[in-house]
């Protein structure tokens, strides 16, 4: 009552399934290639972090590190402090390593560029970035670049 | 109670999205017997099959089918129920993805736990029963109307009930076909000592095996007799209805208003 | 007019009574007396028929719009000099949005109105009935299997088709258009998030496979058992089906990615 090619289809469908499901996982979203040491957090004190969105990338020397996970303002120093989750492979970033908002491709998407410094100490887990450069707004620059043309005149 | 009336309707009220169809019904079903129910079209004598087998419940009144209300049963109850009662459906309602077997094998499947051996033997001798064990293999598509009938009424007795419910049985059928499924209903009514219901518009030869009859017509029971007694009744619409005079209780002319006036 | 507005609260409140009518109807499907053996293998058959028949129109379609979102979706990014985005473009419109939704209507218009007419079949020929005369739940026996079947086929179909989709993509891009395949394929897995893009997805899938097959069997259950009944209960589910898919559709994009 049962036909074994019938039972035999079925199997490969669900099977298929399955690997459509690992493909998307692994050659779509690039799963596979998120640390499989776990992570550490890093913060940082920004003026301005205009632009920046959770989840944008974290990179040094232009290989992504880490993802911000969080954005938020500190009413005390009227900053943002930016939190970043950091992959254990790259553990290694100084006590004096700064932190630049950064503009990638003409799309403007933000993200964050680690430039590890010259100190002998090690950030750990929780530390904080206090050597930061605020994202670049357009209107202040054209702002400046105006101020300038005029005051040469 | 009569000790044998196996079905009793008593003073049964129903209605169907605001339609009346029944209207204190009552009727009695005898053991035993072939009890044809005929009528007028549309005056609901399916609906009194499902009533019976328990697809519906009534709005007032009772059904009972040996003793035992049949709307106050719960589901359970009323799985046992149907065991002991057969249906044959209009259309034969043979499940087209299954062979001929394996309909007739499903109420076994369904109720018992008899093993595969002793279900071939008791399909092939249901089929046989009813002429069609060399269709055994074929599946519904195969057959004929007439064939499918049978097939299906080999699956209503399938777990040897005490009644079998026929839904217009010969309809559609040619002289041939409408003969052997005449005889089959009267040759399974007394070798298996069932009680038989059988609704139909053939009224001839319903008539022709039928022990008892009930008449429905406007909400209610119009006739309940034997069929001779039927024949010789002074009931102008009872006349009408056998001898399907086209005036009569039942008028030719939908209502409107008179003639000379739409005229003019 | 007060005519007029006693119509619109009569339809009200027949939709109304019919969608209580669907939900218990689920109900006694999902949750009747069971029989594990029996029903797994009716399942199965479904399966089957529901999943497997449609693999061949899930795929043919899934690689067309692929195909195509990788045409456009070069030609728009060309004007940006931002080619090597094409990949994230392809993905994340399949993932999210088309994956999904496409598949969802593709799956109501064919194994839904399928179903339907199946099920409204077995009504008109009496077999419902039949089946409730021997002693066995129509609900259990026919419109459970067909509804589970539904709910389990519908995610792995969009999950293929979201997969031959960005084949499709690739296929065009990368091997026609030129659009480097190191970036392309990098730059998707940089901005697709597992969990974000293809988990939602495949969410609102399951979303959609509940919404379309209990749709598509109520019909079938539901519907007058004529020829005309079947005809027009067939069109009710791919209708009914399709908006269904649309709405809510829009109601899980704005709570997954809406922030909201």
């Amino acid at each position: 009552m049962y036909s074994r090619r019938l039972e035999l289809s079925v199997g490969a469908f669900v099977l298929l399934g399955a690997l459509c499901l690992a493909f998307l996982a692994l050659e779509v979203s690039g799963l596979a290639s998120t640390g499989d040491n776990g992570t550490y957090r890093l913060s940082a004190r920004f003026d301005n972090v205009a632009g920046l969105t959770t989840r944008a990338k974290v990179s040094a020397a232009g290989v992504t590190v880490g993802r911000v996970v969080g954005i938020r303002y500190e009413k005390a120093t009227a900053a943002a402090i930016v939190e970043m989750e950091i992959s254990q492979d790259f553990a290694e970033f100084s006590e004096d390593t700064s932190a630049s908002i950064l503009t990638a491709g003409l799309l403007g998407e933000k993200y964050i560029g680690l430039s590890t410094g010259g100190d002998p100490n090690n950030l750990a887990d929780g530390d904080m970035i206090y050597d930061t450069q605020s994202a670049i707004v357009l209107e202040e620059l054209i702002g400046k670049f105006l101020l300038n043309m005029s005051s040469e005149k | 109670m009569t000790a044998s009336a196996f079905v009793e309707i008593e003073d049964v009220g129903f209605r169907r999205d605001r339609r009346v169809i029944y209207d204190g019904l009552n009727a009695t079903v005898p053991r035993g017997k072939i009890t044809a129910i005929v009528g007028p079209s549309g005056t609901g004598k399916t609906t009194l099959l499902r009533l019976i087998g328990g697809q519906l419940k009534p709005e007032s009144g009772d059904v009972r089918v040996d003793g035992v209300s049949v709307q106050s049963l719960k589901r359970a109850e009323l799985f046992q129920l149907r065991k002991r009662m057969g249906m044959l459906f209009q259309s034969g309602a043979l499940f087209a993805e299954l062979s001929v077997f394996e309909n007739v094998a499903f109420p076994l499947r369904v109720h018992t736990d008899l093993d595969d051996e002793l279900i071939r033997l008791i399909v092939l001798m249901k089929l046989e029963a009813v002429g069609l064990r060399g269709a055994v293999d074929l599946v519904p598509s195969e057959l004929s109307g007439g064939m499918q009938r049978r097939v299906a009424l080999a699956r209503a007795i399938a777990l040897d009930p005490e009644m079998i419910m026929y839904d217009e049985p010969f309809a559609g059928q040619d002289p041939i076909g409408l003969g052997v499924l005449l005889s089959l209903v009267k040759q399974l009514n007394q070798a298996l000592g069932l009680t038989s219901l059988v609704v139909s518009h053939d009224l001839q030869e319903t008539l022709s095996i039928a022990d008892h009859v009930i008449m429905i017509a406007n909400n209610r029971v119009a006739f309940e007799g034997s069929p001779a007694v039927m024949q010789s009744s002074n009931d102008p619409l009872v006349q009408q209805f056998l001898h399907g005079s086209p005036d009569g209780p039942v008028r030719f002319h939908f209502p409107a208003p008179a003639l000379e006036d739409a005229l003019s | 007019m007060i005519d007029w507005i006693a119509g619109v609260g009569r339809s009200t409140l027949s939709q109304v009574s019919d969608l209580g009518r669907a939900s218990l109807m689920l109900m006694q499907a999902i949750f009747g007396r069971s029989n594990v053996g029996v029903y797994g293998r009716l399942t199965v058959d479904q399966i089957y028929a529901v999943g497997v028949l449609s693999l061949s129109i899930i795929i043919v379609s899934g690689l067309f719009i692929g195909m195509v979102l990788g045409l456009q979706g070069y030609t728009i990014l060309t004007d940006y000099g931002s080619e090597q985005a094409l990949g994230q473009m392809v993905a994340l419109s399949l993932t999210r949005e088309l994956g999904p939704v496409v598949t969802a209507l593709l799956f109501a218009g064919r194994a839904g109105s399928a179903l339907t007419a199946e099920i409204g079949l077995m009504k008109a020929t009496e077999q419902l009935a039949s089946l409730e005369m021997i002693g066995v739940d129509p609900l259990r026996r026919v419109v459970a299997p067909r509804f589970w079947a539904g709910v389990i086929s519908l995610p792995i179909l969009s999950l293929i088709f979201v997969s031959v989709g960005c084949l499709g993509g690739a296929l065009v891009g990368v091997s026609w258009l030129g659009v480097d395949s190191g970036s392309f394929w990098a730059n998707m897995q940089a901005s697709v998030d597992f969990f974000d893009d293809v988990f939602n997805g495949m969410i609102k899938s399951v979303v959609f496979a509940i919404v379309v097959t209990w749709i598509a069997v109520y019909q079938g259950y539901d519907l007058v058992p004529t020829s005309e009944g079947i005809a027009r209960a067939t069109t009710k589910t791919v209708v009914y089906a399709s908006l269904a898919v649309l709405g809510l559709d829009f109601f899980l994009t704005a709570v997954m990615f809406g922030e909201i």
